[in-house]
C-alpha cells in the first residue's frame, strides 16, 4: 500500500493513482458539509444559482465540527457517517467534485459515480475529533452561517491523514463480514 | 427528607457533561490499551493508537472526543425522600446541560426534525427519572452521538423465535452496520418489557462498566457468547478488519407479554461517554 502527499484541488492523475488502502495527506483547502449543507447545495443546483465553492477538484469533508474554544481555529473535527451524503453526492462528483472524506459505507450509486468522473472516497478515523483537529490550520464559514455546525467551512489543512475507502477503479476497502 | 438545591444540581449537571466530553472512562481506556496490544493487523493497531493519542489530547486541552457530543441523555433515581428546592428537578438538569455544552464549547446537535433548524443550546435534555427508596439522587448522564444511534433497532419477536431468534438480529444488526457506527462498538440490549421499556433498557445498559459481570450468571453467558459471535465478523475497529468489532455486549431484560418476544439494540460507538454524580 503506498503513501501520498496531494494538494487541493485535485486533477483526474492524482485520483487515478489512489487504491484501495493506500495512505493519503491532503493540504490545501477542503469543504465541510453534511446533512443540511448538501440539501442546500443541491437546491442550489437546482434554482440555477453559483454554489458557494467551485467543485472542480475539491474535497468535501463530512463533518460538523464542535465549536471552536478560545485559542484555536476549530474544535474537534473528525468525520461523520458518509451513507446520508449517498443521495447528494454522485451529481456532485458529475460537477467535479473529486472527492469525500468522512466514514462509513457509500451506496453503489456512490461507486459507480466514483468511476464514471473519476473521483475518491477517504476515510477519516471516527471518534478522533481532538487529534484530526491537529491538522487544521485555519478553518471560516464561507455559506449558511445559519446552520451552525452544519454551515460550510473553508478548512486549511496541512497533512490530513486519510485512507483511500473506495478508489475510482472499483476497489473497496471495508472488511465484509464473516457471517460463517 | 433531603433537601438539594436546583442550582447545586445545575452545577454538577454542567460538569459532568464537559468531563463525560473530555475524559473516556477508565474501563474504556483501558479496553483500548488491551485491544491496541492484541491486535496484529497492522491497521487495527493503528486505529487503535490514533484513538488513545485522541483520548490524551482531549483530557489535555479545550478539545472534545467526539466533534458529535451528542444529545444529552440522563437516567436519574430520585430517591422518595429527596426535595429539590429553588427550582424543579427536570428544569435543573436541563439548565445544567444547557450550561456546560455552551461552557464546554461542545457542539449542539439536537434539531426540529421537520425543519431541521438546531434548537441552538442542545435542548431538550432527554430525562428518565425513576423513583427509588431513599434519600440519594443520582443522575448519569450519557452524551450518545448519532452515528451510532442511527445503527440501533427495535424489533417485536415472535416467542418461537427464542434465543436464536435474538442472536441472529444481534449479529446481523451488527453485521449490516459495519463501520458505520464507529466499532469497536458496545452492544446494549433489552430483551423483555414492551416496545419502549425494551429500548430504554437496551440504553441503560450501555451505562454499565465494560468489566461489570451480569449478576445472572445465565444471562453473563450469553453476554459472552453474544461477543464472540459479534467478533468473529472479523470487521474491526472502524470497519478495516481485526479481532475488535465490539468490546461489550450488556444485556437488561425485563418480563414481557405472553404474545411477544421484545428486543432492542442499541449500539454504542467506541468513544463511550457517560459519567454519574451521586448526591
Amino acid at each position: 500500500m503506498a503513501e501520498y502527499h496531494l494538494t487541493t484541488p485535485l486533477a483526474d492523475a492524482d485520483v487515478d493513482q489512489l487504491k484501495t488502502g493506500d495512505v493519503v495527506f491532503i493540504s490545501g483547502h477542503i469543504y465541510t458539509a453534511r446533512d443540511a449543507a448538501h440539501k442546500r447545495l443541491v437546491e442550489a443546483l437546482d434554482a440555477g444559482d453559483a454554489l458557494p465553492f467551485d467543485l472542480k477538484g475539491a474535497l468535501i469533508y463530512y463533518v460538523g465540527p464542535s465549536p471552536a474554544p478560545p485559542g484555536r481555529p476549530i474544535g474537534s473535527a473528525g468525520p461523520t457517517t458518509s451513507y446520508r451524503m449517498d443521495t447528494y453526492a454522485p451529481r456532485l462528483h458529475s460537477l467535479g467534485l473529486k472527492g469525500s472524506i468522512g466514514k462509513g459505507k457509500r451506496n453503489d450509486a456512490v461507486k459507480a459515480a466514483l468511476k464514471e468522473y473519476k473521483a475518491v472516497y477517504l476515510g477519516a478515523t471516527g471518534g478522533a475529533g481532538a487529534l484530526l483537529s491537529q491538522r487544521i490550520a485555519d478553518a471560516r464559514v464561507i455559506a449558511y452561517e445559519d446552520l451552525g455546525p452544519e454551515a460550510i467551512r473553508e478548512l486549511t489543512v496541512k497533512n490530513f491523514p486519510l485512507l483511500v475507502i473506495n478508489d475510482c477503479h472499483g476497489g473497496e476497502l471495508y472488511v465484509k463480514p464473516n457471517l460463517g | 427528607m433531603k433537601t438539594i438545591s436546583a442550582s447545586d444540581i445545575t452545577d454538577a449537571v454542567a460538569a459532568m457533561c464537559i468531563t463525560a466530553n473530555h475524559e473516556l472512562p477508565a474501563d474504556v481506556q483501558t479496553a483500548f490499551e488491551t485491544c491496541h496490544a492484541a491486535e496484529e493487523a497492522p491497521a487495527a493497531k493503528e486505529i487503535f493508537r490514533q484513538l488513545l493519542e485522541n483520548s490524551a489530547l482531549s483530557r489535555e486541552t479545550n478539545l472534545p472526543l467526539c466533534q458529535d457530543t451528542g444529545l444529552g441523555v440522563f437516567f436519574v433515581e430520585v430517591g422518595e425522600d429527596v426535595q429539590v428546592t429553588g427550582g424543579s428537578l427536570r428544569q435543573a438538569i436541563n439548565d445544567g446541560m444547557i450550561k456546560g455544552y455552551k461552557d464546554g464549547y461542545l457542539r449542539k446537535s439536537s434539531c426540529d426534525p421537520f425543519t431541521r433548524k438546531n434548537t441552538g443550546d442542545n435542548s431538550p435534555a432527554i430525562i428518565h427519572f425513576d423513583i427509588v427508596p431513599g434519600d440519594a439522587l443520582k443522575i448519569c448522564m450519557m452524551a450518545k452521538g448519532g452515528g451510532s444511534e442511527n445503527m440501533s433497532r427495535v424489533t417485536m419477536l415472535a416467542p418461537a423465535q427464542g434465543w436464536k431468534g435474538i442472536k441472529d438480529f444481534v449479529v446481523n444488526r451488527v453485521a449490516e452496520a459495519g463501520p458505520n457506527p464507529c466499532p469497536p462498538t458496545i452492544v446494549g440490549i433489552g430483551i423483555g418489557g414492551n416496545f419502549e421499556l425494551a429500548a430504554v433498557n437496551s440504553k441503560k445498559a450501555l451505562m454499565r462498566a465494560l468489566d461489570d459481570r451480569h449478576p445472572d450468571p445465565g444471562i453473563a453467558e450469553l453476554e459472552d457468547e453474544l461477543l464472540d459471535a459479534i467478533n468473529a465478523l472479523g470487521i474491526g475497529p472502524m470497519g478495516l478488519g481485526g479481532r475488535t468489532t465490539s468490546l461489550g455486549v450488556k444485556i437488561m431484560v425485563a418480563p414481557c407479554h405472553l404474545a411477544s418476544l421484545p428486543l432492542a439494540v442499541n449500539i454504542q460507538c467506541h468513544s463511550a461517554r457517560h459519567k454519574e454524580v451521586i448526591f
